[in-house]
């Protein structure tokens, strides 16, 4: 059977790896080629790169840090941040991305989902979703709405009837970003991922909140994602990917021990 | 010199990295002289069997991969590729290279929590010993994404199972041919191990 996916994600932003909390006062942390290779060798499963770059003359930055990962990074790598066009995601994927991660352009402009899943095929076709808790109401039946523009613009959509149209769409899985919980550390929002994962047939991708290994464990069996994503835990050296793999087996999560 | 077969089926580039970071330069080609000519090919792609079956035959890259075969290049077909080397494949009913016995169907699951495509990581077990596959051993997981799975006619042909639901054909052979249902190119060192033993192999199973 699959194993359970851990998924590290590296925020860069001008080429370098930065670390946002709660989507602000991001600050530089590093070299994400650095921290690719050694994550790769302690066991990653999968690579996320998250271009937070302001201005988008400086975009072509990170296509450099794509490239020199891929030269010798061999599991998926996943890119996303600021894609808006099938041109800009076949760019990428000749960089060296499998998977493209389409966000606020998508919510723009649903069509994007589907011209992208015509264009380099629905399994490397991610929809990320930043969602925030709200109260239900007829407009937004699961209390959970969706936010663009790296947190700050709420869209009035349901959170819920947006991963099934990306799904219908041809997205080939999804990221659900509980963005009250990114950056906290409080563990991952159980409730908004089960209830996403629950009711589409693809791969989702629990990302927001991880700090300690039982919230893996926990959005991987109660919270019912295939892949749960982590960032600050493993990147200030809290805790590795193999640690957190090996906690995960020990708890009976089937994850990929050998590497 | 190792050829990777281009026919417009999916981005070959992380099979040429793989390559290179395992010692061999490798040229990717549409030409079907240049895969006629080659030492050994690899046959990747991803993607749907009709347009890719329409793009080999438009290109006669369909003559130089059954013409190599024939001849004794070792051919290292991987996920769609893998697929193609059999006779026919359910995805738009399309008739593929028949270097192989066998057809290509569809997963049908009974086990609704489980999704199509099979996409991740999954322990490969090799049922029949293969120079190719000569290190992967229990426990070994590798990348895949298909809603596709292979099916030889002959048990002999399966090399490597991988269970989704049930078992299914995960790595396939037959004479100077190997292929891959998963991505070696995208399975760490499990992969990149594999891809080395393909480059130094023989062709002799």
């Amino acid at each position: 059977m699959l194993s359970k996916r851990v998924i590290a994600c590296l925020d860069v932003r001008d080429g370098r790896l930065a670390k946002s909390v709660r989507f602000v006062d991001t600050k530089d942390i590093g070299d994400p080629v650095e921290k690719a290779r050694a994550y790769y060798r302690d066991g990653l499963d999968e690579l996320v790169f998250y271009d937070i770059t302001a201005s988008s003359e400086r975009r072509d930055i990170l296509l450099d840090v794509v490239e020199a990962v891929a030269a010798e990074v061999f599991i998926p790598l996943s890119v996303g941040g600021g894609i808006a066009s099938v041109a800009h995601a076949t760019d990428l994927r000749l960089a060296g991305a499998e998977k493209i991660n389409v966000n606020s352009a998508a919510v723009r402009r649903p069509a994007l989902i589907a011209e992208c899943a015509e264009a380099i095929g629905s399994q490397n076709v991610v929809l990320s979703m930043d969602i925030r808790r709200t109260e239900a109401c007829p407009e937004l039946p699961s209390g959970y709405e969706i936010v663009i523009d790296g947190g700050r613009q709420p869209m009035g959509i349901d959170a819920l009837a947006w991963a099934l149209e990306g799904e219908r769409l041809g997205a080939g899985e999804l990221v659900v970003n509980a963005i009250d919980a990114d950056g906290t550390r409080a563990g991952y929002e159980l409730t908004l991922t089960r209830l996403i994962s629950e009711a589409v047939r693809i791969p989702v991708i629990a990302s927001g909140g991880a700090g300690e290994p039982a919230h893996l464990y926990d959005v991987l069996t109660q919270g019912k994602a295939d892949a749960a994503l982590v960032a600050s835990m493993v990147h200030y050296g809290d805790y590795t990917v193999s640690g957190l793999k090996q906690y995960l087996h020990r708890r009976g999560v089937k994850v990929r021990m050998r590497w | 010199m190792v050829v990777i077969v281009d026919y417009d089926a999916g981005n070959l580039m992380s099979v040429f990295r793989a390559c290179r970071e395992v010692g061999a330069a490798a040229e990717v080609s549409n030409d079907a002289q240049r895969v006629r000519a080659a030492e050994r090919i690899i046959f990747p792609g991803v993607g749907a069997a009709g347009s890719a079956m329409r793009s080999l035959v438009r290109t006669g890259l369909n003559v130089a991969l059954i013409d190599a075969f024939h001849a004794g290049t070792p051919i290292l077909g991987i996920c769609l590729g893998a697929q193609i080397c059999l006779q026919r494949s359910e995805e738009n009913d399309t008739e593929t290279l028949g270097l192989v016995p066998g057809e290509v169907r569809r997963f049908q699951l009974t086990d609704p929590a489980l999704k199509v495509p099979h996409m991740g990581w999954n322990a490969v077990r090799v049922v029949r010993p293969h120079p190719v596959l000569a290190g992967l051993e229990a426990g070994d997981e590798c990348y895949f994404v298909h809603a596709y799975r292979p099916l030889p006619a002959a048990p002999d042909h399966v090399l490597a199972e991988a269970t989704y639901e049930g078992p299914f054909c995960a790595a396939l052979g037959h004479a100077n041919l190997v292929a891959t249902q998963f991505h070696p190119e995208k399975s760490g060192r499990v992969g990149l191990d594999l891809l080395a033993r393909f480059l130094a192999w023989d062709g002799n199973a």
